[in-house]
């Protein structure tokens, strides 16, 4: 068995908008022709502005939605979910956490039952093993077995993204696809946050797919970064690669447009502001 | 003289389990022609001191300070009809989420024209040909076929240059921007940032930008506010404040971006200040 948990080859997505009355129907093009690898244990980067098709990428990662045309391969097997349907262990392989932790828990779920419920559905786990493993669980991602029987409104916006990644864990996959995980959040509670994912990356082999538009974040995080622009890849290659000698104009613009917050680079300003006026 | 001068601000809200403070002694003066950042992670009730400026809290807030004056007028013993002459006119705020600051009901036009009509009386030509030439100031094309268009025909970043023209639409001395690219893409913030600054520059207008990102910190701002739990950390000129920053609270936040990462885990706030305060300046 070789060590690529994720392969896509060629992946194409398009959604058919139908028709009114006075709007013809078209195609959106969202993901146009793109190619992958991700080895385990190691993070792939997808950036890109919004309607860039990340997202749609993401669900069609983590098998939401099936590529209209294009081939995906999950640890070596192909996976088809339009034809040949979706194995239940394919399932567990697979996770997702989403960006914003304010929508994404059921405000009327405690916490221990938001942990419990993916074992629930997948396994036969009698209920003091499920709730065995959500109180471990817990305390790995560094809350307590006191928030166990809390509801979400009780917790922070780092708490409820701990919670989510916790959820994702449950089922111990193997690749777990990061949807903007940190952007809602404050930038010392963004810092805990990375820094408990590398942690779980580095104690469960973890391959992580992070979907971001904060360049500083990927530098910091990726091992291998791809810029997507229009639904294309413009740019795909390792960080060292893509940020030390971008190719595309897009990116560019992207390395560009991202603000820079060191002493050098505001002494500049400031001798240009003392110009201008 | 300063255009806008705060004095020790405490504000608190009632709750149904007694006062919340949510900011106490802030000072915090801005001059014409400044841009200010005031910096702060949510809850550090940096939009709570700029909501008070504005009048805009709700009844259970109750607003103190020994002195909270605009171009030498005081805001605090100040009428309701009085001050409302100054909110929106003298001093405009520019909100966070564009698409949800517009009201869905009316076309852009009418709620640019609106704020022309309240404050500024011109009749319906001098409003329309104002409105045309606040959309040409903030970058939006075609600007007569846009008047008729609502908000959710628009991108965000459009919608925040509407936001901008009407913030601007009477000549302010102060604009508050409370976040004003957290919801935007990396390259519209860009433009976005320009736009704010090079309006700055033209109107001379005093600039007050609210923010939790350092990077826009960086590249906006003279002199920089941090804030954190409601208290004042950390006062002083963006160049010092990124070279020696002298509260711990500053320290951890500048380490905490990304950019700095020097080993393999990112410090947190809780690696500079052990036992978190509550309020008080660690």
């Amino acid at each position: 068995m070789t060590n690529t948990v994720l392969e896509a080859k060629n992946i194409v997505r398009d959604y058919h908008v139908a028709g009114g009355l006075f709007t013809k129907a078209r195609t959106v093009h969202a993901v146009k022709n793109v190619s992958f690898s991700v080895e385990r244990g190691k993070t792939l980067a997808i950036v890109g502005e919004s309607g860039c098709g990340k997202s749609t990428l993401a669900r069609i990662l983590t098998l939401i939605d099936a590529p209209t045309a294009g081939e995906l391969f999950i640890a070596d097997k192909k996976v088809d979910i339009a034809h040949a349907g979706l194995p239940p262990e394919m399932r567990r392989k697979v996770q997702i956490v989403f960006q914003n932790p304010y929508g994404s828990l059921n405000p009327r779920q405690k916490i221990g039952d938001v942990l419990g419920e993916p074992l629930k559905i997948n396994t036969d786990m009698p209920a003091s093993e499920r709730r065995d493993r959500a109180m471990t669980m817990l305390q790995k991602v560094g809350l307590g077995p006191e928030h166990y029987n809390r509801y979400p409104h009780m917790f922070s916006g780092g708490q409820r993204q701990r919670i989510a990644i916790a959820r994702a864990l449950m089922l111990n996959p193997s690749l777990l696809v990061l949807d903007e995980p940190v952007s809602a959040l404050d930038l010392s509670v963004q810092a805990q946050v990375l820094n408990l994912l590398a942690d779980l990356q580095d104690e469960f082999q973890l391959t992580y797919v992070f979907i971001s538009h904060d360049l500083s974040v990927v530098r910091y995080i990726a091992d291998e970064v791809m810029v997507m622009y229009f639904g294309e890849a413009v740019e795909y290659g390792t960080r060292d690669e893509v940020f030390s000698n971008p190719q595309h104009s897009y990116t560019k613009t992207l390395f560009a447009a991202t603000p820079r917050a060191d002493v050098d680079s505001i002494r500049a300003r400031l001798a240009r502001k003392k110009t201008a006026a | 003289m300063p255009l806008l001068e705060i004095k020790n601000l405490r504000v608190a809200f009632d709750t149904s389990v007694g006062e919340f403070i949510a900011v106490q002694g802030i000072d915090l003066s801005v001059d014409e022609r400044e841009v200010l950042a005031i910096v702060g992670e949510s809850g550090s009730g940096k939009s709570v001191s700029m909501l008070a400026v504005m009048g805009l809290l709700p009844d259970t807030a109750t607003v103190t300070a020994d002195s909270m004056t605009f171009n030498g007028r005081d805001l605090l013993t100040m009428t309701v009809e009085q001050r409302r002459k100054i909110i929106g006119r003298d001093i405009a705020m520019i909100f966070q989420e564009p698409i949800a600051s517009l009201n869905p009901c009316f076309t852009v036009g009418f709620q640019i024209e609106e704020v022309l009509r309240v404050h500024m009386g011109m009749d319906r030509a001098q409003r329309r040909a104002r409105a045309i030439e606040l959309l040409q100031q903030v970058g939006i094309p075609e600007p007569e076929q846009r008047l008729s268009t609502f908000p959710h025909q628009m991108s965000g970043g459009q919608c925040q240059r509407v936001m901008i023209a009407i913030a601007i639409a009477c000549n302010p001395k102060l604009l508050i921007a409370d976040e004003p690219t957290t919801a935007l893409d990396v390259t519209i913030q860009k433009q976005i940032l320009d736009l704010l600054m090079r309006l700055q520059a033209e109107h001379g207008m005093g600039l007050i930008m609210i923010t939790h990102n350092m990077g826009v910190v960086a590249e906006t701002a003279d002199r920089v506010v941090v804030q954190y739990k409601g208290r004042k950390m950390e006062e002083a000129d963006v160049l010092s404040l990124f070279e020696s920053p002298k509260s711990n609270y500053t320290k951890a936040l500048l380490s905490a971006l990304p950019d700095n990462a020097t080993g393999d885990r990112l410090p947190t706030v809780s690696d500079f200040i052990l036992d978190a305060p509550d309020g008080a300046p660690a």
